[in-house]
């Protein structure tokens, strides 16, 4: 996995509650078999004039200049400002790889749904969550200045504004260690290999019909 | 004695490990896998060189993006007009085989919707921890399972390793009591219930749905309750075992039999929560209270009563929700204030993971049996969550009933819930939908869905319009 240490980058916005994952990343490039290349779609209803298809050249598509990434003041744009519960909806991991795959390392924002939060960790994508009354600052700041930048520190867990803010945001101690260090999950999990074997055999005695029925 | 929640007991039989940075090593029993969210999962497990960690927990089989048209799929995969599509579908069928997987094959007795099919053959059962690369997993809980949806890396590290790395949720119990009116379904007592705690109102909680409403329901109408919970934040949704659950897993195909059924009973039965269990966050709901639901915006959370209106702006608390219902409006093509009932449809869809079970095809039947589909609606299409629905349904001669009131009866699939095959909305269409989400481009790019129950898809598609389906069937 990849690791996450520290990033400073130029923020973009995206200025509305509960996107969803449908709006991040369309269903038409889920039919793809590979974890890269979503990038050029992201957010492609609200980027284009035209209905994305995988496999289109994105470069000859109307833009909708009215989308704020879509802006030269955001080209570049790898923190993400967004509002609560971003991320909603379904599942998809393409959602964490469109916007990695974009060039957005972080995502701020007051709250995510459960699910792309999680997967976003899997992902070296930094979703941090600051307060309401933070993002509100952020985002007001954001509007004032161009080229507004923001650094990003997991160890001290901060985000710094350049103008010498500092909030603090919170993260679960495992996913913390997990994304500094790009550590290998199935590799950790696997060093459990024994104690998983028993928990099979203490279960298996148990509640047998959880076991060995399909075929 | 501390007195658990089922949730707590669910989570409590599968712990394998506690780490000490907070995180938990939790046991998964049932692994569901279809196309779309498995590929890269597999070319994970591929690249490091590892293999499944067991084969008799997994099963797959694929429904996002087959095709539900009789001809194209009768052709089987090589037939897929999607080119797309079909080396997602064949690299399903291909890693399967590879690895020994169980897969009910795209025109196999036995293919379905994910959450469909994993019930109906008994695949999961009461007790278990269930996960699929789908937030619709959560069906499952209405056996009584910790049922929950999961990205392609956490696909890759159950397969490897039949274990997730994860944190336990808070409590949250939504009850419902009393009597649910005629007319009024499962669909829509879970609307109104996103309706009144919001699209995040379940974020971080496990849900169990308790209540009169919950013990009189079947077992088809708890999926329906459990599938969405998703759309209230909640990864997880779940009721309790009673005699229903019991009876709904008697004699399926992976159901044991015998002294091992009663054995499995006797655990099952211990599947509910406490009396004095304390939950996180209680909300109650009267069933009295609730009228056929309908969404009318771009979020889940924007539902009202068929007999209701649209919003107005100058009724919004605060800007940031003026923006939202404006937003809303402009891309749904709605008035401020509009009547539900004005609103046209184009096009109808009945199906889903939410509801295309053989009680929903039913319900939708009882609505269309000698009537016509509107002439100004384009296509109404009726599409069953599975090989055995299907077959069910066509013994109890629905499929004529459908036919005949001028709609299409289907293959069984995913279809237009998420328009990942040929069945989609065209720009700017409103579509009375029995699926599950009404986000921007859902079912189509520019479509417009509204959420509602089978019987309210129904009654839409024969009069034109959302109309309140009490009115079909001699209520009101």
């Amino acid at each position: 996995m990849k690791a996450f240490t520290e990033h400073r980058g130029l923020v973009g916005p995206m200025d509305r509650a509960n996107v969803d994952t449908d709006m991040i990343i369309p269903k038409q490039f889920l039919k793809s078999i590979k974890r890269s290349g979503f990038g050029p779609n992201l957010f492609d209803e609200l980027r284009y004039l035209d209905e994305g298809q995988p496999g289109k050249d994105c470069s000859n598509r109307p833009v909708n200049h009215n989308f704020p990434l879509n802006q030269d003041r955001y080209k570049g744009a790898s923190v993400l400002l967004a509002r609560k519960n971003f991320g909603c909806g379904s599942s998809r991991e393409h959602a964490p790889w469109a916007l990695e795959d974009y060039g957005f390392n972080v995502v701020i924002a007051p709250s995510y749904a459960d699910i792309f939060y999680n997967n976003c960790f899997k992902n070296g994508l930094l979703p941090v969550v600051l307060t309401e009354e933070q993002v509100d600052i952020l985002f007001n700041e954001l509007a004032a200045q161009e080229g507004y930048q923001l650094s990003i520190d997991l160890p001290s867990q901060t985000v710094t504004t350049d103008s010498g803010q500092i909030f603090s945001f919170e993260l679960d101690e495992f996913r913390k260690e997990c994304l500094l260090n790009g550590l290998d999950e199935i590799g950790l999990t696997l060093q459990d290999a024994d104690r998983i074997k028993h928990y099979e055999a203490e279960r298996a005695a148990q509640h047998p019909w959880v076991f060995g029925v399909i075929k | 004695m501390t007195e658990h929640t089922l949730y707590d007991k669910l989570w409590n039989t599968h712990l394998v490990k506690e780490n000490n940075d907070g995180s938990s090593l939790l046991y998964i029993d049932r692994h569901v896998l279809h196309e779309v969210t498995s590929p890269q999962a597999f070319e994970g497990l591929r690249l490091a060189g590892r293999l499944p960690w067991r084969l008799d927990t997994n099963i797959a089989t694929p429904d996002h993006n087959i095709s539900t048209d009789k001809a194209e799929r009768d052709g089987g995969i090589a037939a897929m007009v999607d080119e797309v599509s079909r080396i997602q579908v064949q690299t399903l069928d291909d890693n399967c085989d590879l690895y020994g997987i169980k897969e009910f094959k795209i025109n196999e007795m036995g293919q379905g919707i994910v959450h469909v099919m994993g019930p109906e053959l008994g695949v999961t059962m009461p007790g278990m921890t269930v996960v699929c690369g789908d937030s619709h997993t959560a069906t499952h809980g209405a056996l009584a399972c910790l049922a929950h949806g999961i990205g392609t890396s956490e696909v890759e590290h159950v397969l490897a390793t039949q274990c997730l790395v994860t944190k336990k949720m808070k409590n949250m119990r939504v009850s419902v009591n009393g009597t649910l009116g005629a007319g009024v379904t499962p669909k829509d007592v879970v609307l109104a219930i996103i309706g009144k705690i919001g699209t995040a109102g379940g974020n971080e909680h496990a849900i169990e749905f308790a209540g009169s409403v919950f013990r009189e329901m079947s077992i088809e109408g708890r999926m329906t309750v459990c599938n969405m919970a998703i759309e209230a934040g909640a990864r997880v949704g779940m009721v309790a075992v009673d005699d229903k659950t019991i009876n709904y897993c008697r004699g399926r195909q992976f159901v044991p039999q015998g002294e091992m059924f009663d054995q499995a009973v006797s655990y099952w039965k211990t599947l509910v929560s406490d009396a004095n269990a304390v939950f996180d966050i209680e909300v109650e709901l009267a069933a009295e209270s609730i009228a056929p639901q309908v969404t009318w915006g771009t979020s889940p959370e924007m539902v009202a009563a068929v007999t209701s209106f649209v919003p107005t702006l100058d009724e919004q608390p605060s800007e940031e929700k003026r923006k939202g219902l404006e937003r809303a409006l402009e891309y749904m093509g709605l008035e401020s204030g509009q009547a539900i009932e004005s609103i046209a449809v184009d096009r109808v869809f009945i199906g889903s993971c939410t509801n295309s079970r053989i009680e929903d095809m039913r319900a939708a039947a009882l609505i269309a049996k000698g009537r016509q589909v509107a002439g100004s609606v384009k296509q109404v299409l009726v599409v069953p969550g599975s090989q055995m629905v299907k077959a069910q349904a066509e013994a109890e001669g629905l499929d004529r009933i459908f036919i005949d009131a001028g709609m299409d009866w289907r293959e069984p699939g995913c279809s237009m819930c998420l328009a990942m095959n040929a069945d989609k909305l065209g720009s700017g269409e409103h579509c009375a939908s029995t699926s599950n989400r009404n986000f921007e481009g859902r079912q189509g790019s520019g479509g417009r869905t509204h959420l509602m129950s089978p019987a309210m898809a129904a009654a839409a598609a024969i009069a034109g319009h959302i109309t309140d389906v009490r009115t079909f069937i001699g209520v009101n």
